[in-house]
């Protein structure tokens, strides 16, 4: 019960830990605020300027969530036919891998010239960034099927359909919510790169025109609302990944 | 008569022509309803007899019979279990039971409709290795005896006229494994059904086989075919007979000679 009780506290502990260790440093060491404001600085500035935090808040929130959700969708359909067949997995991993190597800000201004700036572009990033991770999770999940086991459904005449549905999808699974939490956090890079390179709105442009006016402390306050976001929605897809298949991760699951 | 499962002169190459030879020459005959075990040295190709004899794979050379006809498809009539019991984690163990049944014909069309009496069919067979009322559990609650014997049961539950078995007490205790011998010599008696077993364990072959093939070294083919003349309902106790024991031995010797 008591290191229970100690785990469920630990992380609130450690987050207030750092920030009073950040405001010490700031104060021993006399830190000009600008250079690095303490965190009183920061909340200050949050309160401060709440609307305008809160207005773009939403916008890379929802520009995250969409590109996302796209990723989500793309990555599932591709991470299965790469998993289907040999030849689309020759044929088109060494193009995604290429792909993903190509940093993504690089593509923001081609993205720009073909969508005009703010909303499409941020999106378009988020969803480019993150459904890499999915599809090659997908795919692991099916190409790790027990040879045995299929094996076992092929002498019975099941198709490659069959074998699919009943076995690779569920088994593939948890590599696909497991593949989400990296993904959504991507998702918030590339939106929040998209709105620092070509936009009017979101937490990036916020930032970006926090620091042409030497807003130190908002800068900050922009980099505390975004990791909130992304805290927020990791810990929502890890709730996804324990209520969809809690069968694999076994902790003392299900006894009836 | 043609014997249930036939493989005559049969040759199978890994990787295309001028790849590994895994068999060559093989001929192994088994009588419906009989008890076949096959032993020999690691690596001899007797995983590539099962996949021959269940349509997995087909022959480079020579032809494969299974029920008086040619294979050149998956059987559908085989049941398979192996050392590993691979059962799905997500399903519990009555469903892992049911997961063939969704597969095969007749049941495949009928099981949404009829379910209650398959689960009642699943949960006699469960009855029947002695894992009553387990079937709401999940294999990862089941001990590993438990998990083979589910195995077992899920290469049973459609009632296969053929069953074969790749080493599938291997990875057990030795208390254990002498259960679930017990368990499937009782399975063959209940049931008019032709086992292949394909085992490392002489004891094992000898205990329950009618008939016991040696394979030699890769390339496989048999190098000698033992008939065991125990009567049966054969004990445990029959393991300690000199009759037992000198057809381990005898077997033994085929085997030291066999390797490579």
């Amino acid at each position: 019960m008591k290191t229970s009780l100690a785990i469920r506290l630990a992380p609130w502990i450690a987050t207030v830990a750092l920030f009073v260790f950040w405001e010490a440093v700031c104060r021993i060491f006399k830190i000009p605020p600008f250079f690095l404001p303490p965190p009183s600085l920061v909340a200050k500035s949050f309160v401060e300027f709440w609307p305008a935090i809160y207005r773009n808040s939403l916008f890379t929130l929802s520009t995250t969530l969409i590109g996302f959700g796209m990723a989500v969708g793309f990555g599932l359909a591709l991470g299965l036919a790469v998993g289907w067949s040999r030849a689309i997995y020759a044929g088109i991993y060494p193009l995604m891998i290429g792909f993903n190597a190509i940093p993504k800000v690089a593509v923001v201004p081609i993205l720009v010239l073909w969508f005009g700036i703010g909303f499409i572009p941020a999106v378009l990033t988020a969803f480019l960034i993150s459904f890499f991770p999915i599809v090659v999770n997908v795919a692991t999940g099916l190409a790790t099927i027990e040879p045995e086991l299929e094996d076992v459904l092929k002498a019975l005449g099941a198709s490659k359909l069959d074998i699919m549905r009943k076995v690779g999808i569920p088994r593939a699974l948890p590599y696909f919510f497991g593949s989400l939490k990296i993904a959504i956090t991507l998702a918030f890079v590339g939106s929040v790169i998209s709105e620092s390179v070509a936009s009017n709105t979101g937490i990036g442009n916020l930032m970006l025109q926090a620091q042409a006016q030497f807003q130190v402390p908002l800068i900050f306050a922009g980099l505390i609302a975004l990791a909130v976001e992304g805290i927020a929605m990791y810990a929502l897809m890890a709730m996804l990944e324990a209520r969809m298949t809690g069968w694999a991760q076994r902790s003392g699951f299900a006894q009836t | 008569m043609t014997a249930f499962v036939a493989l005559d002169d049969v040759s199978h190459v890994y990787g295309g022509a001028g790849g590994t030879l895994a068999v060559d020459g093989l001929s192994i005959h088994v009588n419906r309803g009989e008890f076949a075990a096959v032993v020999g040295p690691s690596g001899c190709g007797k995983s590539t007899l099962m996949k021959l004899a269940t349509g997995l794979q087909f022959p480079f050379k020579g032809t494969v019979q299974v029920a008086g006809s040619v294979v050149r498809q998956p059987v559908k009539i085989a049941g398979m279990a192996f050392q590993a019991p691979t059962l799905l984690p997500w399903r519990t163990t009555l469903e892992n039971l049911l997961l063939p049944l969704e597969i095969v014909e007749p049941h495949r069309g009928r099981i949404r409709r009829h379910r209650a009496e398959y689960v009642a069919r699943a949960e006699a067979l469960l009855a029947s290795v002695g894992l009553a009322g387990q079937g709401g559990k999940f294999p990862w609650q089941l001990s590993g005896g438990m998990q083979q014997r589910t195995s077992l049961c899920r290469a049973l539950i459609h009632e296969p006229d053929l069953l074969m078995l790749d080493e599938p007490f291997g990875a057990l205790d030795a208390f254990t494994r002498e259960e679930l011998w017990c368990v499937i010599r009782d399975l063959h008696a209940a049931r008019n059904i032709t086992i292949v077993l394909v085992t490392h364990d002489l004891r094992e072959a000898v205990f329950l086989a009618d008939r016991i093939f040696v394979m030699s070294a890769r390339p496989g083919r048999i190098v000698a075919e033992r008939e065991v003349d125990i009567p049966r309902p054969r004990d445990l106790e029959v393991t300690f007979t000199p009759q037992f024991s000198a057809i381990v031995h005898e077997l033994r010797a085929h085997i030291v000679k066999a390797r490579p």
